[in-house]
């Protein structure tokens, strides 16, 4: 047994961190949209399993990793379209409507695969990769960051864009004022429960993307219930980074390099059972919230349908 | 009467036609399925023992959940805390057995059960009462940690080393919760019905119970008022856990008399739209119960027998819990456009 | 004063109808709004006031009748639509987002696809600063405003997509005595830049000082008006005398004109209270109490009063100045930080809320809905919500309904609860009779602290008679009685002393005689005691 500070176990370490962390990303970078606009996006583990399922479905059938990934971030959008249609216009309970969403995504996914691959358990291929020049032979970085398909530098870059939303543009302020104070946006003209939809929308874009990632390049097939509660720490993510995508970058980092600590250890030869290290990220998750939940931040708004004329 | 009645059958009955779509879609026979889960889970006589014994844990369940629900509380959690206490009974029965009569050794292990469901509740109500922060996130990350707890548990320190399979010692049949006369159910049916009817009492007949309502529905009104929101707040979270932990207990000494790993029924999520449907009612939930518990049952039989798996009662739930939402909303707009 | 008649009005309402479950909120309203003027929009709470203009924003549509701008028919069918037609709200409660600051507050609705404007937007706020003559920087956030100044940028967002018209809806009662001079000024100025101005009040006086042309509603109707050639004419008398007839010409006798009284009387005379006995040791003190600072809440300083058997204490202030951290201390709802409080001798400064009612402490709170009851459930309950598990009406922690039912039938007799039954969700209720379910649980014989905070707000004149008789009676029963309240006349009417709230310190407190509203307005705005 060599020692856990190996090369080989922080390569590894690093590589998994970032294919488990993208989705993670993904999805907290979704659901911090939501968040702000004032929907509690509880239905977001099924968009993500959705998005999952759909993108390897579209990615195996067509051959092609984008195809997956925009099927799974369509597929994450269709159940996006129920939470709006139900939460948002017809202002029912976002939580037990979140519940029903996740739930019903494991039946359903569940379901289909077992008509479709149960016997067969394909796989996709190898995960083709835009390397970049220079930086990619760096080791042990270089591995882990610079030689990923395009998915993971655009993933990064969202992180960028969807705060220069958050700061510079009206998009970003009707967020905002949607989830802070709903009836000043209305009286500013601006229709709340659009702003809302097309938030919540956009989120299960992100999640299904997320979701079909973590299939596609993360696991290399479709799993029944493989999100394993991805999608509910992306929530963790949203409510801890207040409302600044790059803490859900740092968040991702955080927890994806604990999850990813199962295959390093494998790695580095060491045998612990999956299940202790399968309990690390959600641990982490407690002790972060323990530690941190006193900065936490949601917006006043947060859950509660809007109704005009209602204060 | 009747709307009530509708708004409860109405739910159930378009649940059940969308859930046949999907069954004719995937190219199975709805009718030769919903057919063969009632044969099977409620007219044969087996198969109705069974629904009755699945029927104890997901009352206790129920009524945990009532118990929260109506305190303005998401438990979500279920999973964990029912994984962890059975887990603690499953360790300790068959080592109590060998000093302590049986019915000391399922008390003691009942009540350790509890204890121990009602400790994984403490962090949840520590972070809601202190900071404010949502249960329903916290209980989430919790159960998660829970199940793989559980598995820890029962994998290296409760291993029992005579057996291949990574599992507990056994209680031995004989010892384990009594059996009703001739039957094979077991006694734990008796422990969730006394259960349920005493969560129904405590929530509608005492000051405890109202206290938990006003809190559930206004915080602020129960802060107003004197009452301390926080103390009844880890008093609900642990009431609700203790309740789901003897659930735990129950299926474990009443049915299993072991736990082997990576058994996870996952019934928390199951029994949400049942006590949805019952509207938070004590005794309108065991009507619901017995009524999932056919379905599952008869499901169980069904997977194996039609090639229809299990995840179809998952879509099932969801349908429920929609239509359940859709049916209380349309009838909301109705009151509303009655009143104008 | 520039009259507008002969010209097409800026504004018409024709027929304007409004019903909600259960209320016509306007019925068959016509009403001309003319460039140039302020018009005041006079009625009790209730009367409508509040629907007319929410038609006007687009918030609500109309069921019948349809509304015209300078002549031509228009449908204002979202408040964007209002916005487009240049008609400016100032809405009753603030709808600013606090979280963001002055000038992305009212660069919202701005076009959805692109990136902020802050330069023109700065140059907008500019002009219009220089309109209004106020000062307002823009980058601070709006939750660190003042009431007042919150209102400023409100009025700023009013008139942000050009102002034709301007509406204000009770515009005064989050303003001290000086900020409604102020705010009548600028109107003034406004109006004289041809914006036409509806300006909504329930204050009899403020529509006479402010208002060129005044339109009294009640019940849904309009009652009347009075044009500007009539109202430049009379005295502050004759105005009086002429609205009143308007309001109530159907009725000469009993509860109405008793009402007329008080709506005449507002502010203009104290009411006739016997000498209280000033000897005995007060039944409350405070000495320093201060409370800990919350994000959004103000906070108490060093606050120190104390109230004799009988006596009616008065806390005035503008909204948010501590009035709520004063009223939930006394409650014992909320923590002190430092100083003291006794009741009746005995020291209760950690004292919670069942131990400050055995010594007699009620709280009467402004949020009826918020937290005085939980809406709900049913008004049997609501009647018990401070006393559960206590005897009669608890046996050892079971719940005897039949006992909670029948005390709440006995109550609704009593104090004329309106409510189809005593198992009606309390919600239901009107304002007033939830206000009446509110006094009944809380004034009882063995209180002998009551503090009421804002006791009528919302309320219509007929149950704001019935809620100041109530405190009238309780303070003459013996009871140390604190009323707050915003509404200063309410507290020149009530109290024998008043106690004056700035910034969550009590700037002073002043022996309610002739002259003492001055001296109180002074105070209002964080001047300290001579």
């Amino acid at each position: 047994m060599g020692g856990l500070l190996t090369e080989v176990f922080i390569a590894s370490l690093l590589f998994g961190a970032v294919t488990v962390g993208i989705p993670l990303l993904l999805a907290g970078l979704g659901e911090q949209i939501s968040e702000k606009s004032g929907v509690l996006n509880i239905g977001i583990e099924g968009m993500m399993l959705m998005g999952a399922y759909g993108g390897f479905v579209a990615a195996y059938y067509t051959e092609s990793f984008w195809f997956g990934f925009l099927a799974g971030g369509f597929l994450g959008m269709a159940v996006a379209f129920l939470m709006v249609l139900f939460c948002v216009l017809l202002s029912m309970n976002q939580i037990v409507i979140g519940i029903a969403l996740t739930i019903g995504a494991e039946g359903l996914t569940a379901l289909l695969h077992h008509f479709q691959f149960s016997r067969t358990y394909p796989r996709m291929p190898e995960v083709p990769t835009l390397d970049i020049p220079g930086l990619q032979n760096i080791p042990v970085i270089g591995p882990a960051f610079f030689e990923r398909h395009p998915l993971v530098y655009l993933s990064i870059l969202l992180v960028v864009f969807v705060a220069w939303i958050f700061r510079r543009t009206q998009i970003g302020l009707n967020l905002q004022a949607a989830g802070d104070k709903p009836a000043a946006l209305d009286a500013a003209g601006v229709n709340v429960k659009l702003t809302r939809a097309c938030a919540v929308l956009t989120t299960g874009f992100l999640a299904g993307i997320g979701g079909a990632f973590m299939a596609n390049v993360g696991a290399g097939l479709f799993v029944p219930h493989m999100t394993h509660g991805a999608g509910f720490i992306g929530i963790v993510l949203a409510m801890l980074a207040r409302g600044k995508p790059l803490w859900v970058l740092l968040g991702a980092a955080l927890f994806g390099s604990s999850l990813a600590l199962t295959t390093a250890l494998q790695v580095a030869g060491l045998n612990i059972p999956t299940d202790v290290v399968q309990m690390l990220p959600f641990a982490m998750v407690i002790v972060v919230l323990i530690l941190f939940a006193r900065h936490s931040y949601l917006p006043p708004a947060l859950g509660l349908p809007y109704h005009r004329g209602e204060r | 009467m009747i709307f009530s009645t509708a708004r409860v059958l109405v739910p159930i009955i378009m649940a059940l036609v969308v859930g046949g779509l999907i069954l004719f879609a995937l190219g199975k026979d709805p009718f030769a399925y919903y057919e063969y889960v009632v044969q099977r889970g409620l007219l044969s006589w087996s198969g109705f023992q069974q629904t009755l014994i699945r029927s104890a844990p997901l009352l206790l369940i129920a009524s945990g959940l009532i118990v929260a629900f109506r305190a303005g509380i998401w438990n979500l959690g279920v999973d964990g805390q029912f994984l962890l206490a059975a887990v603690a009974s499953a360790a300790l029965a068959p080592v109590l057995i060998v000093a302590l009569p049986s019915w000391l050794t399922i008390i003691i292990c009942c009540g350790v059960s509890i204890a121990v469901a009602m400790a994984w509740s403490v962090v949840p109500a520590f972070l809601k009462t202190r900071y404010g922060l949502n249960e329903i996130i916290t209980t989430l990350m919790m159960t998660f940690l829970g199940i793989s707890f559980a598995n820890v548990l029962v994998k290296l320190p409760f291993n029992d080393p005579d057996n291949t399979v990574p599992q507990t010692m056994t209680l031995p049949v004989t010892d384990r919760l009594g059996r009703l006369f001739d039957t094979t159910i077991h006694s734990g049916i008796i422990i969730s019905l006394v259960a349920v009817f005493a969560v129904h009492f405590v929530m509608t007949r005492t000051a405890f119970g109202l206290k938990l309502q006003i809190v559930g529905s206004n915080p602020r009104a129960a802060k107003h008022a004197g009452l301390n929101v926080g103390r009844l707040t880890f008093a609900t979270f642990a009431i609700s856990a203790g309740l789901v932990g003897l659930g735990g207990a129950v299926e474990i000494l009443g049915v299993w008399g072991t736990m082997r790993a990576d058994w996870n029924p996952a019934y928390g999520l199951l029994v949400i739209p049942l006590v949805f449907l019952a509207r938070f009612h004590g005794i309108a939930v065991i009507g619901f119960t017995l009524l999932f518990a056919i379905l599952m049952i008869g499901g169980e039989s069904a997977s194996r027998r039609m090639g229809v798996p299990n995840f179809y009662v998952l879509v099932l739930v969801a349908l429920l819990l929609i239509f359940l939402a859709l049916v209380e909303y349309l009838d909301h707009l109705s009151h509303k456009r009655k009143k104008a | 004063m520039n009259s507008a008649a002969g010209q097409t009005p800026a504004v018409s309402l024709h027929s304007i109808t409004k019903r909600f479950p259960g209320v016509l909120a306007n019925n068959d309203i016509s009403l001309d709004i003319h460039a140039g003027e302020v018009h005041a929009l006079l009625g009790e709470n209730g009367a409508g006031k509040s629907t007319l203009i929410s038609i006007l924003a687009g918030m609500q549509q109309p069921d019948a009748g349809h509304i015209e701008i300078e002549g031509v028919r228009v449908k204002i069918h979202s408040p964007r639509e209002s916005l487009r037609l240049q008609i400016g709200t100032v809405f009753q409660h603030v709808v600013l987002v606090h979280s963001l600051t002055v000038i992305e507050n009212l660069m919202l609705g701005g076009a959805w696809w692109r990136i902020h404007d802050r330069k023109t937007a700065l140059a907008r706020l500019r002009d219009i600063s220089e309109l209004l003559g106020v000062k307002i920087e823009p980058d601070v956030p709006v939750g660190r405003l003042s009431l007042g100044q919150q209102q400023q940028v409100e009025i700023i967002r009013a008139l942000w997509h050009g102002g034709k018209v301007l509406v204000l809806d009770e515009p005064t009662s989050m303003l001290t005595p000086q900020g409604v001079d102020e705010l009548g000024a600028l109107m003034r100025r406004l109006a004289g830049q041809g914006v036409a101005i509806v300006f909504i009040t329930h204050k009899l006086r403020e529509a006479y000082a402010f208002g060129d042309r005044i339109s009294v509603l009640r019940q849904g109707k309009l009652v009347g008006d009075i044009l500007p050639e009539h109202l430049d004419d009379m005295d502050e008398e004759q105005a009086t005398n002429e609205i009143i007839q308007l309001m109530f010409k159907s009725a000469v006798h009993g509860a109405e004109s008793a009402e007329a009284e008080i709506f005449l009387r507002e502010g203009q005379e104290r009411h006739k209270r016997g000498v209280i006995n000033k000897s005995g040791p007060p039944v409350i003190s405070l000495e320093h109490v201060s409370t800990r600072a919350e994000p959004g809440e103000c906070a108490l300083h060093d606050i120190g009063f104390s109230v004799m058997p009988g006596e009616v204490f008065g806390i005035a202030g503008v909204d948010g100045n501590g009035q709520k951290h004063l009223a939930e201390v006394i409650a014992g709802q909320r923590p002190v930080l430092s100083g003291c409080i006794k009741v009746s001798g005995e020291l209760t400064t950690d004292a919670d809320v069942p131990a400050r009612r055995r010594l007699g402490v009620r709280y009467i709170t402004d949020e009826r809905l918020g937290e005085g009851t939980v809406g709900g459930h049913s008004v049997a309950t609501n009647l018990v919500l401070k006393g559960i598990g206590a005897p009669p009406f608890w046996r050892f922690f079971v719940t005897i309904w039949q006992r909670i039912f029948r005390h709440a039938r006995e109550i609704i007799v009593a104090h004329d609860v309106r409510t189809p039954s005593e198992h009606t969700p309390l919600a239901r209720l009107s304002g007033g009779n939830i206000q009446k379910v509110l006094l009944a649980r809380e004034i009882s014989i063995n209180a002998s602290v009551v503090v009421f905070n804002k006791p009528t707000y919302g309320l219509d004149i007929h149950n704001t008679r019935l809620a100041r008789d109530r405190i009238v009676k309780a303070a003459a029963s013996g009871i140390a009685t604190i009323v707050i309240s915003t509404e200063l006349d309410e507290l020149l009417e009530l109290s024998d002393r008043i106690g004056v709230i700035f910034n969550g310190e009590m700037s002073g407190i002043v022996e309610n005689r002739a002259g003492a509203e001055s001296e109180i307005g002074r105070l209002m705005t964080g001047a300290k005691a001579a």
